[in-house]
């Protein structure tokens, strides 16, 4: 049993600062949790919190049916990955990879079966006898991982592991690390982890459920399309997504059917939308994916008017920049049902399929278009 | 093919002076510096020449080129004029400087790392007292220092020049390395701390092998200033058994009444062989900087 909790976990610094406002966060057993979040947002903290790194000024975590809060990192059952690999640069990848094992004096040729079986599962055989200044970024990382698997600990705790590789190695690594843990659950032997990075393509690629965090709330916990498909507030839904969603500020009526008014422009709100709206008429902020939009001519029903002022040709596809008033929309549409005449300046009507259309609280930022 | 641009004789010949203008300024540049370097230097060979002289040649000439070679000086000068050889002054100065290495070593990085990674009580201000001592002239502690040695009857031992800095009592040190390792991230420490070490653990496996060239530098520069420390040992040591090499040097030319100049210079550049060894062997850790592979990759 590894399941970890965290009951109204809070953090204040000494100066007053409270960086973690109480947060409630289940991860199940074997679980791979990814905390994703703007910098600043409190995602390592509440890692760290975890981690036994920085103490915890209110609330609790449980890893299994223990209360870890005071307990020193070494005894939490946690394994740590760290950003910048923390590898101990005096001791070759063997010793490194067996430090925690020898400081548990377990024996000897225990130690060196792990190793074996460990340096076996990350291609590091080859490696053993280097100092870490001799290993490459991606070779010091699988090292790093080495280091917390090796201890077979309840929870992996994983700090921005792969923000220091250049793309292609982070997504070879990020392949690598997803299907590790895929490996160990079928083996019988499922990990908990928990993993911390910026990067929106790593949450969404890597994660089972995602927590958003933002100024130390948890935005939306949840797995990643429905993360997507249904953002709980405007923050998740502009986060989540590339290019990001557009938002805008318009006004809801409720003239017999829903409509929106943009810049001026008044359109109904698609069928889709209005069947899942649950907002009462008033200022909202309306939220359209950049791929639900179509280019239609000027003037077309139901469509914003706007005038392009930039377009980014993408290969299999083009972005479209169209201004509405004061508002900038971004398009993406298909190359082949684009028309490549259009230019700078010209003008265009910007249709929402109403797919994905979201209508958030204005001042909550609530999304107020979930209704069943 | 595009035509190569025309340069005209006018910007050929300005290159040329100004070549000639570089080449100048850079001859004149170092032969200043060798000039000055030699002035430096010179006292320190015309001593190593010197001491190749007879005592009767050494007033004579200014130049350090001895005219008739002799090993007479440190003959004589090894024998001294005490019952002992100056092996026994080599043997007592190393008797004082390796212990108070040691203990400056350990006392030093423990009270750093107290300084540099954990918050206590207080730490501001007695920070800030460890650093006060350090513009402290030395002379002023003299006195109490002398007074509470001789009270607990350490006098004419070498517990005096041991146990202020086993006891961190180089605050020099102690700031050196807190600025060390200021410099070194955190996270091997905390990566040690989740692998399950304690503090002494983190301290001893992590911290101390990171240190390493700070420590090494630290253990040089007290090699070198307990070895030529004058003042310590002639207020602590009176008999002549206990003298290092510094006490030694100036006996031989208290007692004799000719001062023989090339036993004197003899053994000065005996005395000098010890640092400079120590100094040559230890250089590169200077210059290596361990942490740095942990880090990036």
């Amino acid at each position: 049993m590894a399941e970890l909790q965290l009951k109204s976990v809070e953090k204040m610094y000494g100066n007053g600062f409270k960086a973690v406002h109480g947060i409630d966060l289940d991860v199940k057993d074997g679980e791979f949790m990814v905390l994703v979040g703007p910098s600043g947002c409190a995602k390592s903290t509440t890692l760290r919190m975890i981690a036994g790194l920085e103490t915890i000024s209110g609330g609790e975590i449980r890893i299994g049916d223990r209360i870890i809060n005071d307990l020193t990192p070494g005894k939490r059952g946690i394994a740590m990955v760290f950003q910048n690999y923390a590898l101990y640069p005096h001791m070759k990848v063997r010793k490194n990879l067996s430090f925690g094992l020898k400081l548990k004096r377990k024996p000897k040729d225990e130690i060196e079966a792990s190793t074996g079986e460990v340096s076996g599962i990350l291609e590091i055989d080859e490696l053993l006898d280097r100092l870490p200044k001799q290993l490459s970024g991606g070779q010091a990382q699988r090292v790093a991982v080495g280091r917390a698997l090796i201890k077979s600990p309840e929870v992996f705790l994983f700090d921005e592991p792969l923000s220091n590789l250049d793309a292609k190695l982070r997504a070879s690594m990020r392949v690598r690390i997803t299907d590790l843990h895929k490996r160990l659950r079928d083996e019988g032997r499922p990990a908990t982890v928990i993993y911390v990075t910026h990067d929106q393509v790593e949450a969404m690629t890597m994660g089972d459920r995602i927590c958003v965090m933002k100024d130390g709330h948890i935005m939306q916990v949840a797995d990643p399309v429905t993360l997507y498909e249904k953002p709980a507030n405007a923050f998740v839904a502009g986060f989540i997504g590339m290019p990001e969603m557009n938002l805008a500020d318009a006004e809801l009526t409720m003239d017999g059917t829903p409509k929106l008014t943009l810049a001026g422009q008044t359109i109904s709100a698609p069928a889709d939308l209005s069947a899942r709206l649950n907002a009462a008429p008033g200022p909202v902020t309306l939220g359209i994916r950049p791929q639900h939009m179509t280019i239609e001519t000027d003037g077309a029903a139901d469509a914003f008017s706007g005038v392009i002022h930039n377009i980014e040709f993408m290969g299999h596809e083009v972005n479209v920049h169209v201004t509405i008033g004061d508002a900038a929309f971004i398009a993406v549409v298909p190359t082949e049902k684009f028309d490549l005449k259009l230019q700078r300046g010209d003008r265009v009507g910007l249709r929402p399929t109403g797919v994905q259309m979201h209508i958030f609280d204005r001042a909550s930022g609530e999304n107020v278009s979930l209704a069943e | 093919m595009t035509a190569m641009p025309q340069i005209s004789a006018d910007t050929l010949a300005n290159m040329e002076k100004q070549r000639r203008r570089a080449r100048i300024s850079s001859t004149f540049r170092y032969s200043l510096l060798i000039i000055v370097g030699l002035i430096m230097v010179y006292p320190l060979v015309w001593m190593f020449g010197a001491s190749f002289k007879t005592n009767a040649e050494i007033f004579s000439s200014p130049s350090f080129w001895p005219k008739e070679p002799t090993v007479q000086g440190y003959i004589d000068g090894w024998k001294t004029s005490t019952p002992y050889t100056f092996a026994k002054f080599f043997m007592n100065s190393m008797m004082i400087i390796i212990p108070k290495m040691i203990g400056t070593a350990i006392s030093c990085t423990l009270v750093a790392y107290g300084f540099a990674r954990f918050d206590f009580p207080f730490k501001k201000i007695i920070f800030s007292t460890v650093i006060a001592t350090l513009l402290l002239p030395n002379v002023v502690t003299r006195i109490p220092q002398y007074l509470l040695f001789r009270d607990i009857g350490w006098l004419d031992s070498f517990l005096p020049l041991w146990v202020p800095s086993a006891l961190a009592g180089d605050a020099f040190f102690v700031f050196m390395l807190i600025q060390f390792l200021r410099a070194i991230p955190r996270d091997m420490e905390e990566a040690a701390r989740v692998d399950g070490a304690n503090t002494l653990q983190t301290l001893i496996y992590i911290v101390v092998p990171m240190l390493t060239p700070a420590l090494i530098s630290v253990c040089l520069f007290q090699f070198m200033w307990t070895m030529n420390d004058f003042l310590g040992p002639l207020i602590y040591l009176s008999s002549v058994e206990n003298y290092p090499i510094s006490l030694a040097l100036k006996l031989s030319i208290d007692t004799t009444e000719a001062f023989a100049w090339n036993q004197i210079l003899a053994m000065s550049c005996l005395a000098l062989a010890p640092s400079l060894i120590v100094f040559f062997m230890a250089q590169k850790y200077f210059i290596e900087g361990i942490s740095t592979g942990g880090v990036k990759g």
